[in-house]
């Protein structure tokens, strides 16, 4: 019922927008968009992202894996402000994985607004100005006197106006405009607004589908067994037993994994318990314990310098200092929990590859499998449906490869579902780390020097540039990597997760020793990076300062009120900076959070309510996280495996939170993150206040505070 | 710290009493496949499968109803969460054999239409995030409307503590049970 004339000049490529190649194909949409149910329109692709059927109908295509970070709406939100089309009246899509049609389909490094912010407007405004002057054409008058509203074009002069249905077809055969004009912001009407996500309605009745809910014609389930312990090897399996579970069909074996296939995912699940395995010894394996020990020698060696940033002479500052404070913070583990476990769908045929299912890289999978399989990337298909969570894991594809060798072998099409345990076993953590702090101050109590100096598990744990360097005349951050077979990543606003917390309760520490307001400290050292910077400064300081003068605003800093206690922070990451203020009040004898504020400097904010109800969770989550969160190993080994063990923040501990942003016409900024990584400092500065002491590692609930 | 650990233990006791009813007691050792009738969402369908499959996988995989969602198997989570009568449970946990003829409704058959005074008020809110959690979360408090038409802040947050939402949506969660309660109060 399809037919989809692909014409390799029917795409405008996102980084190339403007450039033109955009060629109209008479293609029809597939099966899943409504229009082709009714099959009667027919559907022109007037770029990439926009397809206009004659009937009026508008579908803008998603092309980025949708997680929860709301680029499904946002993105076509962009497209639709500059083709002027009624944002009620058109249909959205997900694209799959279309490395020609599409560049950076990823979730990931809170990039997918920031960069598509120019191509997908141009992409909008070239789809516009190509049906303006379809109209202008048959009208006989000329295209600048011609406007457009709402998915129509209007000839004010005359008063004619017709459809963008009516014209898409006479756009198709016209040459693609060049360097076509965008909206003034003053103009908007769709950016900056409110807009549901625009899956609510599907995903309320339960109609949306996840990469869990894939069924195919002859697919088996499958359930898979990892080396309980990092560092195991797999050294025999007896799987007589599995096989005689109902249900089970089938076990494979590869790597150090097996896997049981079967009719339904419980029976996969049964017969995988069912499997006896030997694995190697673990006696020599680490514990979380050993390494909280080894990394304090690693930092305790004076030859393991490391810099990653020198700005001026630390060594002679230290050594003139009037004052040195010195503090030191260590970092847990944390798996990611996404709410949906790894799973993926793979069909390995002969003739090619079928994947479909949650992954925020759908191109590194594409590739990670044609190298596993020594299957050419043309031949590998990436799907992505909706996805329940990322916060970094589906970065990495390690349960899509897995996927494709069970199909492979089991010569079948295979959903494989991983079990909680196996998910929050499953590595690629939040990196253990322990992170040193030394400030050297002069008489005034300015902050003179400042020497980071840190060592996490696999990987660079800091980040070097941020606040205060660029404000402090002597800084050096050393970084040290320590080699363990745990894996880790990134976690949701990788290092900036903990490094905020760290470097924003050592200022406050720093603030309250000088006797100093621990804001006024911060300002003050803004305007030092503003009039005098030293090195590389990333972050804007006049916007640092703004949101920082904004929050305290919100939450009426300095304005003590009894049994109110305040911590601040403020963080810059992924462009954007953000200032967050956490009250705390006494129940009993514990604490509670009762108010969080937050400004946040992101730009433009495209979607007002996704943009709110992202820093909202994030600022939530990072509280979560600093409170409850910590996996600990024993001979490598979780001692975590579900959340009856793995405490993740619920409703009644998640406070009122207050957003707020800063109104600007400047580019967007990173958002799906940078709300997170303030919060835990915030909660830590906010506890100093009300206890007198200072929390330096987390979890907090170790502390006794809280409930 | 006290209380901490007094939770914990609550919790070891939640998860004993699920898989006790799942895979360790031995007097489940020998699988015996039984044909089971369920009602769910006013359809009839008859299972052949294990007495200890729980609901969930019947629910998903042989009913082919794939709004209830699996995230932790030992009803930790409430991701799960289903009508069994008029009471929200956690269908992960409740073997198909102690289901009897009692109805099951899911996120799929809470409403015709998808207006649920509920499901109305998650769009407008603009409740899900990833919306994986948000069936689970919407049949819950579901339940909780029927039993109480106008929960208060703390009642909202003693009946939805049992779901997790890892993206965090808890305000606007809180917003819409009670932008629900309010627009159903003239109905009920």
């Amino acid at each position: 019922m399809t037919t989809h004339t692909v014409n390799r000049r029917d795409f405008i490529r996102v980084t190339a927008a403007a450039g033109g190649g955009l060629v109209l194909g008479f293609n029809w949409l597939s099966a899943c968009s409504p229009s082709s149910r009714q099959a009667k329109a027919a559907v022109h692709d007037l770029n990439a992202f926009v397809k206009i059927d004659t009937d009026g109908l508008v579908t803008i295509m998603a092309p980025n894996p949708e997680i929860g970070q709301g680029v499904k709406t946002a993105l076509p939100m962009i497209v639709a402000e500059e083709l002027d089309v009624d944002w009620k009246k058109i249909s959205i899509v997900q694209a799959g994985l279309d490395t020609g049609k599409y560049s950076r389909q990823v979730a990931g490094g809170s990039g997918a607004v920031r960069s598509s912010w120019a191509p997908f407007r141009e992409a909008g405004a070239t789809g516009r100005q190509m049906l303006v002057n379809a109209a202008a054409a048959e009208w006989q008058v000329d295209p600048a006197a011609c406007s457009t509203e709402a998915g129509k074009v209007w000839h004010k002069e005359s008063g004619k106006s017709t459809g963008y249905g009516d014209l898409v077809e006479k756009a198709a055969a016209l040459p693609v405009p060049k360097n076509v004009a965008l909206k003034d912001p003053s103009a908007f009407r769709i950016i900056g607004k409110r807009m549901p996500n625009y899956d609510n309605k599907a995903i309320v009745t339960g109609s949306i589908k996840y990469g869990i809910d894939t069924r195919r014609k002859g697919m088996l389930y499958a359930a898979i067994i990892h080396p309980p312990a990092f560092g195991q090897k797999l050294q025999h399996f007896d799987d007589s037993e599995a096989k005689k579970q109902p249900g089970v069909q089938q076990v494979v074996s590869f790597d150090n994994n097996i896997a049981v296939l079967a009719r339904s995912t419980w029976e996969a699940m049964q017969g995988a318990k069912a499997i006896k395995a030997d694995w190697s010894d673990d006696s020599k394996l680490e514990s979380t314990g050993d390494y909280a020990d080894n990394f304090r020698k690693i930092l305790d060696r004076p030859s393991q310098e490391k810099p990653r940033r020198k700005d001026g002479n630390i060594r002679q500052a230290f050594a003139g200092a009037a004052r040195v404070i010195e503090a030191e913070y260590a970092a847990p583990f944390l798996p990611h929990n996404t709410m949906e476990p790894m799973n993926f769908f793979a069909d390995v045929r002969e003739d090619g590859v079928e994947l479909y299912g949650p992954v925020q890289t759908p191109e590194k999978a594409q590739s990670d499998v044609s190298k596993l399989l020594g299957i050419p990337k043309e031949k590998i298909k990436v799907g992505m449906p909706r996805t329940g969570g990322g916060f970094g894991r589906r970065l990495k594809s390690d349960f899509v490869t897995e996927a494709a060798m069970i199909s492979k072998l089991a010569k079948a099409p295979v959903n494989l579902i991983w079990r909680r345990e196996d998910d929050m076993g499953g590595g690629d953590y939040r990196p253990m780390g322990l992170y040193r702090y030394r400030a050297a101050l002069d008489q005034e109590g300015r902050l003179i020097a400042w020497h980071h100096h840190s060592v996490g598990v696999t990987g660079n744990p800091s980040r070097q540039d941020s606040f205060p360097a660029g404000a402090v005349p002597h800084l050096q951050v050393d970084a040290l990597e320590y080699k363990s077979p745990v894996t880790t990543g990134p976690w949701r606003a990788p290092n900036h997760n903990f490094i905020a917390f760290s470097e924003e309760s050592f200022l406050d520490d720093i603030a309250h020793q000088v006797k100093k307001d621990p804001v006024t400290f911060r300002l003050e050292l803004l305007e030092q990076a503003k009039q005098h910077p030293v090195g590389k400064v990333d972050y804007d300081p006049d916007r640092y300062a703004g949101v920082i003068r904004k929050v305290t605003e919100m939450a009426g800093w300095g304005q003590p009120r009894p049994g109110v206690y305040q911590g601040f922070a403020a963080h810059f990451s992924f462009s954007t900076h953000v200032a967050e203020i956490v009250e705390l009040i006494r129940a009993g004898d514990k604490l509670k959070i009762s108010k969080v504020y937050c400004a946040v400097d992101c730009g433009t904010v495209v979607n007002l309510s996704g943009a709110e109800t992202e820093v909202e969770g994030g600022i939530i989550d990072g509280i979560g996280h600093a409170l409850y969160g910590e996996l600990t190993l024993t001979r490598g080994r979780p001692d975590q495996t579900n959340y009856d063990h793995y405490r993740l923040i619920r409703m009644r501990e998640a406070p009122e939170v207050e957003v707020q942003f800063i109104r600007n016409n400047e580019k967007p900024t990173g958002l799906g993150e940078p709300g997170l990584p303030p919060a835990g400092a915030a909660l830590a500065n906010a506890i100093f206040a009300a206890t007198g002491k200072r929390l330096r590692s987390q979890p907090f609930i170790k502390s006794g505070f809280f409930g | 710290m006290g209380k901490y650990r007094l939770s914990r233990k609550r919790k070891k006791f939640d998860l004993f009493r699920a898989e006790s009813i799942n895979f360790k007691n031995p007097l489940f050792k020998a699988i015996i496949m039984a044909v089971f009738n369920l009602t769910i969402n006013r359809k009839n369908y008859k299972v052949d499968v294990d007495p200890q499959m729980p609901l969930l996988w019947v629910i998903r995989d042989f009913a082919g109803l794939t709004g209830t969602k699996y995230g932790c198997g030992i009803a930790q989570c409430g991701a799960c969460t289903v009508h069994y009568g008029e009471d929200a449970v956690r269908s992960c946990s409740l073997p198909v054999s102690s289901v009897g003829d009692k109805a099951i409704t899911t996120i799929e058959g809470l409403s015709e239409k998808g207006d649920h005074p509920l499901q109305l008020a998650w769009d407008e809110t603009d409740v899900p995030q990833c919306g994986y959690c948000q069936a689970g979360q919407i049949m819950n408090a579901a339940a909780l409307l029927k039993k109480n038409p106008h929960p208060s802040d703390e009642d909202i947050d003693e009946a939805m503590s049992g779901n997790i939402c890892r993206c965090c949506t808890y305000k606007r969660i809180r917003k819409a049970i009670k932008r629900a309660a309010e627009k159903a109060g003239g109905r009920s």
